[in-house]
């Protein structure tokens, strides 16, 4: 290939150029600014107060953002580096809300456990129980003879709670960015939503409602008619929220170019959810590696192009669309039938039962004391939680509590985003960066 | 006078009643009831219901409460939402440290109030192990009812005045437990078509 | 059709291309043993030879890590294992996807209790950083080459590690007493 003489271009000699193979690619040449994490334990950072006065004006300051705070989403703390108000490192310190689920989780049984797993991500209590539900099933070998009422009433829930979390994304993430109205208006649609999970769970919130081998009640009488409410009033109030905050230059201004994230960096952080998708990596579980019925249901996913907060709110925006999409096809097509197996091991028998025949009884004691016996193993089960991909990793003795259970929380990765999303921007960057990770610190901490 | 002492010594909280200062005393404990600012201690999924009360549909603004102050030093009553860590602790009583006196604490939840169904190492196994608790409201998590309820509860006693007492003599909280209340499931249209 | 078991949609001749099938000897993948668990394929490659299982892996396909946990098998050391992994008292379970052909994989490493020290993936997988700093806290696995391994869940002066089996839970005996009306 011949240069015209006449143009000043460098040319390399090195020959053809390869992509180097993935092995050989480091963290540095991955990530656009490695030491954009603050490596600084607590206790140095405490130190950092007995520094003498009068500190050179070209100093960074270290501040400490949490962990009570009215942005930070919860109990997060952040470590910023600050040079004036722009961030330069920032470190997220967690733990603050540590619960011990893990360990309670291998006192618990199978049964119980569903109540340990759903106060995790609380935000989306139902995709914390079909994760476990579902691992739980696998062991048992029980996964492909869930009543198909059951499998599509899950999907039903499932999709209602990514509603009710996304509304809840907006009403957060109005307020943090100064948009106070959005709060009481994201408030007022979730009510909405809470209001059917109450009449179908009994619990507004951390329902305990999916349970291995099916749900723990049938849906009540008049549902459709309640979640074809739902799909009356929804749409036009996010038509609502489009003309207050999407066309807003106020808004577009303070999200557009703010904490962004290549594709490369949020595959290699394990970042998955709005975040992956707002990147470009069209990844969402449900139609890629399809669990329930998802592979039967026409829906969209939402992907963004430039990996910053506003495409994260607005791929959260559609996808509370897809997912009214979904419920509205659920609801054409929801099936009868039982809505939990019908394995006396593991499902315990209706309560009308339990006066008439004995072995009804002993079957319920032992279910609800003992517990049922789970054979030895371990399986890992992914779903798609609004916040990202959420996992159960359950090994199995043989025993009625499982002997390791750990939940795969999709805010743990994606609060490993913040430094490299930060970096640069100031600090109200930041607040408008943690909101649209949208982490929920009890799923970060377990 | 007996009363420029009392007030030297401990405050307008210091009056002690009689014919000329019980008006005044009434006056001041309406007012502190009617306008007691929360200092956002959110911590879990209390948190979550207690946002819902602040909300348009359980409205606590009607109590004067909406106001979530983030600074303590602005705030009345620290509402402990949610389970507390290990790692959580100093720093709860480090913010209830930062109040000003007069302060009320509500334990919402039974993480809060108890450590709840976490009954292991790393929750601290109720709230009242570090600062003094006036009112536990059970629940998890409460009905935004139930929240109303001990919120109201509280304002109750602010209003009779025992409450500002009881912290002189013992340093104890008021220790009250309120029932839960089940919340309603009717469908509620709320806003404008 | 039944709720889809996500990893079974793997192409059927994933594991063949490093297979040795002869006899008695077991399936490797990359020189490490590989079966099957509900469905799922499980590594089970050595200490030694974990980083580099892990950087054939990545050129396989598997880009990110989803989840990487430790566990403890002190009171269940009988846990069925493929022929040739030798157990020991921990073990670190890393769980892997792969975008590109919509595939999982799991790599279980066996770490001793002696020595509970194996590679860190921070340098392949920077995401690895949160959950080995996770895996330290709960379980002691020390990670070499790690940036930062620091407690992350519990204070940082905290003596023990919690989710241990000799770790006790911690309950405090409650009393209930007659609860009010």
């Amino acid at each position: 290939m011949t240069a015209p003489t006449d143009v000043n271009v460098e040319r390399t000699t090195a020959g053809e150029q390869e992509m180097k193979s993935r092995s050989e690619t480091t963290a540095r040449e991955l990530m656009r600014e490695l030491g954009a994490v603050l490596r600084m334990s607590e206790a140095e950072a405490a130190q950092l107060g007995d520094l003498p006065d009068d500190p050179d004006e070209d100093q960074t300051m270290i501040l400490n953002m949490g962990p009570q705070h009215p942005s930070t989403h919860g109990v997060l703390r952040l470590m910023l580096e600050l040079q004036g108000e722009t961030v330069l490192r920032c470190k997220p310190i967690i733990g603050y809300l540590h619960t011990g689920m893990e360990k309670t989780g291998e006192q618990l049984t199978y049964m119980q456990g569903g109540t340990n797993v759903t106060r995790m991500d609380y935000l989306s209590p139902f995709n914390n129980e079909l994760a476990f539900s579902m691992a739980t099933e696998q062991l048992l070998g029980i996964a492909d003879d869930i009543p198909e009422r059951a499998v599509w009433m899950r999907m039903l829930l499932s999709e209602l709670n990514r509603m009710s979390s996304h509304l809840l994304f907006m009403a957060t993430n109005g307020m943090d960015l100064g948009a106070v109205s959005m709060m009481i208006y994201g408030w007022r649609e979730r009510e909405e939503v809470l209001r059917f999970f109450q009449k179908v769970t009994g619990l507004r919130m951390n329902h305990n409602f999916i349970r291995p081998g099916g749900l723990a009640a049938d849906l009540p009488p008049g549902w459709r008619d309640d979640v074809l409410r739902l799909l009356d009033i929804i749409p036009e109030r996010l038509e609502e929220y489009d003309i207050l905050m999407t066309g807003q230059p106020i808004w577009r201004e303070r999200l557009q170019g703010v904490g962004v994230i290549t594709p490369d960096e949020a595959i290699a952080l394990g970042a998955s959810g709005p975040i992956l998708r707002s990147t470009g990596v069209a990844w969402d579980l449900r139609r890629d590696l399809p669990y329930l019925r998802y592979d039967e249901m026409d829906f969209d996913v939402i992907v963004g192009s430039y990996g910053d907060a506003y495409d994260r709110y607005a791929i959260r925006l559609n996808e509370i669309r897809e997912s009214m999409k979904i419920v509205r096809q659920i609801l054409d097509r929801m099936p009868e039938g039982d809505y939990r197996i019908q394995d006396k091991k593991v499902t315990p028998p209706p309560r009308a039962r339990i006066d008439e025949s004995m072995e009804a009884l002993i079957h319920h004691f032992k279910i609800f004391t003992e517990g049922f016996k789970v054979p030895e193993g371990e399986v890992y089960v992914g779903i798609e939680s609004p916040r990202g991909e959420i996992g159960c990793y359950i090994a199995s003795d043989g025993s009625s509590t499982p002997y390791r259970m750990h939940m795969r929380a999709p805010s743990f990765a994606n609060i490993q985003c913040l430094p490299h999303m930060m970096r640069g921007g100031l600090v109200a960057d930041a607040v408008a960066v943690i909101s649209s990770v949208d982490p929920v610190l009890g799923d970060v901490d377990r | 006078m007996g009363l420029v002492d009392d007030v030297r010594a401990d405050g307008i909280g210091g009056l002690s009643h009689n014919a000329i200062t019980g008006k005044l005393e009434d006056l001041i404990n309406w007012s502190r009831s009617r306008s007691s600012w929360p200092a956002s201690f959110g911590l879990a999924c209390c948190a979550i219901e207690m946002m819902a009360t602040g909300a348009a549909h359980y409205d606590i603004s009607r109590f004067g409460m909406e106001v979530f102050r983030a600074s303590p030093r602005q705030a009345d009553i620290m509402i402990v939402a949610g389970r507390v860590s290990q790692k959580m602790a100093p720093v709860l009583r480090q913010v209830y440290d930062q109040m000003m006196e007069p302060k009320w604490v509500i334990s919402m939840g039974v993480c809060a109030s108890s450590g709840g169904m976490f009954n292991n190492y790393a929750l601290v196994q109720g709230v009242d192990q570090i600062v003094p608790v006036d009112v536990y409201a059970p629940g998890c998590p409460p009905t935004p009812e139930t929240l109303i309820h001990a919120i109201e509860t509280l304002h109750q006693k602010i209003e009779d005045g025992e409450i500002m007492k009881r912290r002189a003599e013992t340093g104890a909280g008021a220790n009250l437990h309120v029932e839960e209340i089940a919340s309603t499931s009717v469908p509620v249209l709320l806003g404008t078509k | 059709m039944s709720e889809h078991d996500p990893a079974t949609e793997m192409p059927a001749d994933e594991s063949a291309e490093a297979d040795e099938p002869t006899g008695p000897e077991p399936e490797l993948l990359h020189g490490c043993i590989v079966a099957e668990s509900l469905g799922q394929t499980v590594v089970h490659p050595t200490r030694e030879q974990f980083l580099d299982l892990m950087k054939a892996l990545a050129d396989d396909g598997y880009a990110m890590i989803v989840d990487l946990c430790g566990v403890d098998y002190l009171d269940h050391m009988s846990r069925p294992l493929p022929d040739g992994v030798e157990r020991e008292r921990f073990e670190v379970v890393v769980n892997m996807l792969d975008i590109t052909h919509r595939r999982r994989i799991r790599v279980r490493v066996q770490v001793p209790e002696a020595e509970p020290t194996v590679a860190s993936l921070c340098d392949l997988h920077p995401g690895a950083e949160a959950y080995e700093r996770e895996a330290y806290d709960m379980f002691g696995i020390v990670f070499d080459d790690h940036p930062d391994l620091t407690r992350i869940l519990m204070p940082e002066d905290w003596i023990g590690h919690p989710l241990r089996k000799d770790y006790d839970a911690g309950r405090i005996p409650v009393q209930f007493k007659g609860a009010h009306a």
